[in-house]
């Protein structure tokens, strides 16, 4: 049952300081220059305050551009091979957007699925998740389009919505969220009265998700449509790097003459290497494939397999697409194809 | 504007051309995005103006793109630099590309031929804006252990995504150094020190041949001013060989030619 407290905003800094003395990592959107980033920060002094979306989402914090895995030493003909245990920070990351922090139970439907992979199920129970509501969206925003909404909970351990200039409405919606409140009690006071609905953005729907769902099966066929969509793509992938809910990624080793590690990297499905076989073979070999692949992955195989689509509408692969390929345009055009 | 749509459409009605690659709307009203207008009637999404800044040179080198048949293209300076640029390394045949050259105040000129884009170009001399002068001149003033932290520190922030080369019309190689494994000769893995091999070695191969138009930058997720590595390098270029990058579509390549009356007395 969800708990319903105000934080002033002033006590922020108070709350950091109780959470770095129980031994927790913060990270907090900072900005530098025309990025903003979570970054572990000394004081709530420190943090943006004013932004729409970070530049790159929190999913660094479970799943790292680049991860070892295992290390290897190479011992006379044999290659001797040690196991690099995980391991993850206790952290707290404040200032999830809510669509970003709906990505984290994507992200472990994947990590989780069929294997329990250790690295990514350590980082997330380490993880903590302070959400902060949107109280303002951009045209490339479409979260309600696809499930969430600038105000939900799932995903956050606590949320913040800033119901006036000095004050959150805080939600404490898990234990994990509860555990932090019990750090500093102090600091949450009674509930106030306004209302979260009257603060937060608003995010029209953009296309119906179920109808595309409905339709990809068919579409996949129309190879003219893909093609169409995305001759302009430069197939460079900065979609998928910034996606919060992307998960593929590649296994690479980095050696000497003495051994090397075994580490695992951010890749993306964009990328004409990804399917390239060793033969030089490439089932995708033409960028409309890809962009199929894609759309198609987020859209219709996630969900068949994992129950999740695997966009959460946070609009980072739009706003930051220097072909200007965006994704709601082009699912609306899907869904409407005749 | 309606020169340009008009001239689209006779292109493509007389089988001049197949495809005319241009500017159309973007998903914001300050955004403009690439078109591929292949019928007559689809001309009329053709735009023109401000914010049509990025070098469509790069679709001519894509595959998907080739396959549409023989283009026309509205080139701003920096696509018809990258057509020269790309003409001086064989990667395009004379008389393939009709491009329809603009500048800032919206004049259109047809440039059928290199000839005819060498000559157009002859009156614009590649310069660095007061903008692009300056900051070169920040970085200058730096010591070299604070030019270097610098550097790495922004090197850091790289995804390896590689959008600075898929938006670059002068990265067309088939297989790019950075996904050669059999040497590795950068590892595949990003970290400072990889980033930075693959930043400094990206820059070296474009030194003398980056012709400036910025999209590298541009498309960098993570901010990375990556354009001004290339301008330093094509500066020593011109100063050390007096050769400017997309100025002539015969010229020959600074860093691998070789010639007997070399004026330095150290190679011969």
């Amino acid at each position: 049952m969800i708990q319903t407290r105000a934080l002033k905003k002033t006590s922020l800094s108070a709350l950091f300081e109780k959470l770095t003395a129980a031994g927790r990592r913060i990270l907090a959107p900072r900005k530098n220059g025309d990025q903003i980033a979570f970054e572990e920060i000394a004081s709530a002094r420190d943090m943006a305050d004013d932004y729409i979306q970070t530049t790159l989402p929190p999913k660094s914090c479970v799943l790292p551009r680049c991860e070892t895995i295992l290390q290897y030493r190479f011992v006379g003909k044999d290659v001797e091979i040690q196991d690099t245990p995980p391991k993850a920070v206790p952290t707290v990351v404040f200032g999830v957007r809510p669509c970003d922090a709906r990505s984290f139970a994507v992200l472990n439907s994947v990590f989780t699925w069929d294997y329990k992979d250790a690295f990514f199920t350590s980082r997330l129970e380490n993880l903590v998740v302070i959400g902060v509501s949107c109280t303002k969206a951009d045209a490339y925003c479409f979260c309600t389009s696809v499930g969430g909404g600038p105000g939900r909970t799932e995903g956050s351990d606590i949320l913040l919505t800033p119901i006036n200039a000095d004050e959150y409405l805080a939600e404490i919606i898990t234990e994990k969220g509860n555990e932090i409140v019990a750090l500093a009690p102090d600091l949450f006071g009674p509930p106030p009265t306004a209302k979260k609905e009257d603060v937060l953005a608003d995010v029209p729907v953009r296309f119906e998700l179920a109808k595309l769902a409905e339709r990809l099966p068919e579409l996949f066929y129309r190879e003219e449509i893909w093609t169409d969509q995305s001759l302009r793509c430069l197939g460079c992938g900065t979609c998928a790097f910034l996606c919060p809910a992307c998960v593929c990624f590649d296994i690479q080793d980095e050696s000497n003459h003495n051994g090397g590690i075994r580490a695992r990297c951010w890749d993306s499905c964009g990328l004409s290497l990804f399917t390239l076989h060793t033969s030089g073979h490439n089932p995708r070999h033409r960028q409309s494939q890809r962009w199929r692949q894609r759309v198609m992955h987020k859209f219709s195989y996630f969900q068949d397999r994992l129950g999740y689509i695997a966009c959460v509408g946070c609009g980072r692969c739009a706003r930051a697409c220097p072909a200007d390929m965006n994704l709601v345009e082009h699912l609306k055009a899907l869904v409407e194809a005749v | 504007m309606e020169a340009l749509r008009k001239r689209a459409r006779e292109l493509l009605e007389t089988g001049a051309v197949d495809v005319v690659i241009g500017y159309g709307a973007g998903s914001a009203p300050d955004r403009a995005r690439a078109i591929f207008v292949r019928t007559p009637k689809q001309a009329d999404e053709l735009i023109l103006d401000d914010r049509c800044s990025r070098n469509l040179a790069v679709y001519l080198m894509k595959p998907e793109v080739q396959a549409l048949g023989r283009p026309a293209i509205v080139a701003n300076v920096p696509a018809l630099r990258s057509i020269l640029q790309l003409a001086a390394e064989s990667q395009m045949a004379d008389g393939r590309v009709v491009a329809i050259g603009f500048n800032g105040n919206g004049t259109l000129t047809e440039l059928p031929t290199f000839k005819a884009i060498e000559e157009y170009l002859a009156a614009i001399p590649p310069a660095l804006t007061p903008e692009e002068l300056a900051r070169i001149a920040t970085i200058e003033k730096m010591s070299m252990a604070e030019r270097f932290a610098f550097w790495r520190s922004l090197f850091a922030r790289c995804l390896r995504c590689y959008a600075c080369r898929a938006a670059c019309p002068l990265c067309y190689c088939g297989k790019c150094f950075v996904e050669c494994n059999q040497p590795q000769w950068i590892p595949a893995i990003p970290h400072e020190e990889s980033n930075l091999e693959w930043h400094l070695t990206r820059a070296m191969h474009l030194a003398g041949r980056c012709i400036n138009c910025g999209d590298c930058a541009a498309a960098c997720p993570v901010g990375i001013p990556l354009n001004v590595l290339t301008q330093m390098l094509a500066r020593e270029v011109a100063g050390q060989f007096g050769l400017h990058a997309g100025t002539s579509s015969k010229k020959e390549y600074v860093l691998s030619t070789f010639k007997t009356d070399d004026k330095e007395t150290f190679i011969r």
